[in-house]
Formats: C-alpha cells, structure tokens, sequence
C-alpha cells in the first residue's frame, strides 16, 4: 500500500503542479510582478484564490476586495483540515507546518487511505511535491509571461476565464450547484455596470449564502 | 497595495488552513456552516468566469474571450486537462485576434 501510496501522490504532485505555468503567466499578464507572482505562490499556496486575487486585481478591482474574494474561496481549506487533522493528529510545529500544504489535492490523497500512516505519507507527499513543483514552474510561467510582451496577443485574458471555468467545472455535476452557478452569473454580471471592479463577484458570494440559508432542512 | 493584497491574503488564507486543523471538528461541524462553505467556491469561481470573459472595466463586452470560454468548454466535455483548457482558450482568442 505504502509504495502505490506514493507513487499516486507524486503523480498527482506532477500533474497539479505543472499548471502553476499558468498561474504565472496569467499573474504577470494581470499586471503583478515576478516577486509579487512567486511570493503568492509560497505563502498563500491554494490554486483558486491565487488565480481570483490577480483575476480581481487584473480587472481594475481594489486590493481589499482581490484579498476578500481570495480568503472566502480559502474557506474551503478550512473544512478539510476538520477532516484530515484528526487523521494527522499532529500538533505544535508539526501541525502549523502541515497546515501549509492543506490543499484540494492533499486533502484527496490522504482521506482515502487504510490506515492513518498511510494518511500522513499520502498527504506529505502529495502537498510536498505540488508545493515544490508548483512554486517553480510560477516562477518559469511568470518569466515566461513577461517575456512574451503584451497579454492580450497571446490570448492570456480569455486563458484566466478558461482557468476558472475549468476549477468550477468538476463541481458543476448537482442541479442545486448549477443553479447556484447560474445565478451567481446573473448577480455579477448585473452588478458589473453600477458597481466598483471586486465588488460583483463577492456579491456573488452572497448567492451562496443565501442558497446555504433556504435550502435549510432540504439536503 | 497589491503588495498588500498578495501578503494580507496569504497570511489570511494560511490562517484560515491552520484553523481548520486545530479548531475542535465540533465547533465548524454544521449543516449550515458546510453546506454554504461547499457552495462559496461554486459561486465564487461562477462569478469570476462571467467577469472575467464578458466585462472590460464596468462595461459589458463580448469579444475574443467569450470564444476561447466557448473552446474552454468543449475540452472540459471532452474531458481534457486542466492545463489544456486553459491553453485552449488562449489560443482560440489569439488566433481570432490575428484574423
């Protein structure tokens, strides 16, 4: 088990951390530079905010609602370490460190493991490797997006929108989600004309909430 | 201020990692508290794709971009990698702009 443990770890580790080519790409082609790029990819170290923070800076949006719209959409962080932290059950250095590498990715490879040594090792080499790869090819993608002159030519704007479509898509299966996403949609795109850059998509946030909120007692 | 944005949203986002591994399950374990958390990503990243492809400033536009969400979304029926939906979408967008 240990053996297959890992190698569909690194696989997974490969595979994710490729795609920070991207995030750097974009990040520069939003306006960031290479430091401010590289810097979000060691410290915030989760995939969709970082692509919402440039995205919503990249838009005109205020620092305030880029790092609000960033910090909601981590909220989900905070839900998978409810379940991989008693798997874990680490604490002190141990536990702050782990916390780091609590993504999307290391929270599936370790909560479908036999046993709790096999959580660890899933969720160590999975967060470890996407941690390594993924800062380094930020830092090629954002070289690269710097080198290659204006975005637009290139097509980079309309990737951001592909970027996050392709984040969304996975969870887009239930009819309740859909309809979520849909109005969701509406909400932004209606507020887009009246309202400041940032504010429509966290106001979409608010159509989760209120979703949350009605579909009380129906799931 | 995006120096701002990029350190205040990482440590924030950092935290919000910690504290679900070291907050008792018991205290975030609600129906409510999971099923709008599990719904804020699905809205969020919703919103971002329409604002992203259709708005230029507050204007509403349809231009190159809608083309490439379009081919964005015929590779994600055919079940292609991330990598390459997002690649995908850039280049239908910059070969309809050098046309």
């Amino acid at each position: 088990m240990t053996r297959s443990t890992v190698r569909d770890s690194l696989g997974v580790g490969v595979a994710t951390g490729l795609y920070g080519a991207s995030f750097g790409a974009i990040s520069v082609g939003a306006g960031l530079s290479v430091p401010q790029t590289c810097v979000l990819s060691l410290l915030m170290f989760t995939g969709a905010s970082q692509f919402a923070l440039v995205g919503v800076l990249g838009g005109g949006g205020s620092a305030l609602s880029a790092a609000a719209t960033a910090m909601l959409l981590g909220t989900r962080n905070t839900l998978y370490g409810l379940r991989v932290g008693p798997l874990l059950s680490w604490r002190g250095v141990r536990r702050a460190g782990a916390a780091h590498l609590l993504i999307d990715e290391s929270t599936a490879m370790s909560v479908n493991r036999d046993s709790p040594e096999d959580a660890r090792l899933g969720f160590l080499v999975t967060g470890g490797s996407v941690f390594v790869l993924w800062n380094l090819f930020t830092l090629l993608g954002a070289v690269g997006g710097n080198a290659i002159g204006d975005p637009r030519t290139y097509g980079l704007d309309a990737a951001v929108g592909g970027a996050f479509l392709a984040l969304v898509w996975p969870q887009l299966t239930t009819t309740a989600n859909r309809v979520v996403a849909l109005l969701a949609v509406a909400v932004a795109l209606g507020l887009v004309p009246v309202t400041a850059a940032g504010v429509p998509v966290l106001a979409a946030g608010g159509v989760a909430l209120l979703a949350g909120l009605l579909s009380r007692g129906t799931s | 201020m995006t120096w701002a944005a990029v350190v205040g949203a990482g440590v924030g986002c950092y935290l919000l990692k910690l504290a679900g591994v070291s907050v008792p399950p018991s205290v975030l374990e609600r129906p409510l508290v999971r099923r709008v958390a599990g719904l804020i990503p699905v809205a969020l990243l919703s919103a971002l794709v329409a604002v992203q492809v259709f708005s230029s400033g507050q204007r509403l536009v349809l231009d190159e971009r809608a083309a490439g969400l379009a081919a964005a979304v015929l590779l994600l029926v055919l079940r292609a990698p991330f990598l390459v939906v997002v690649v995908g979408a850039a280049l239908v967008a910059a070969l309809l702009r050098l046309a």
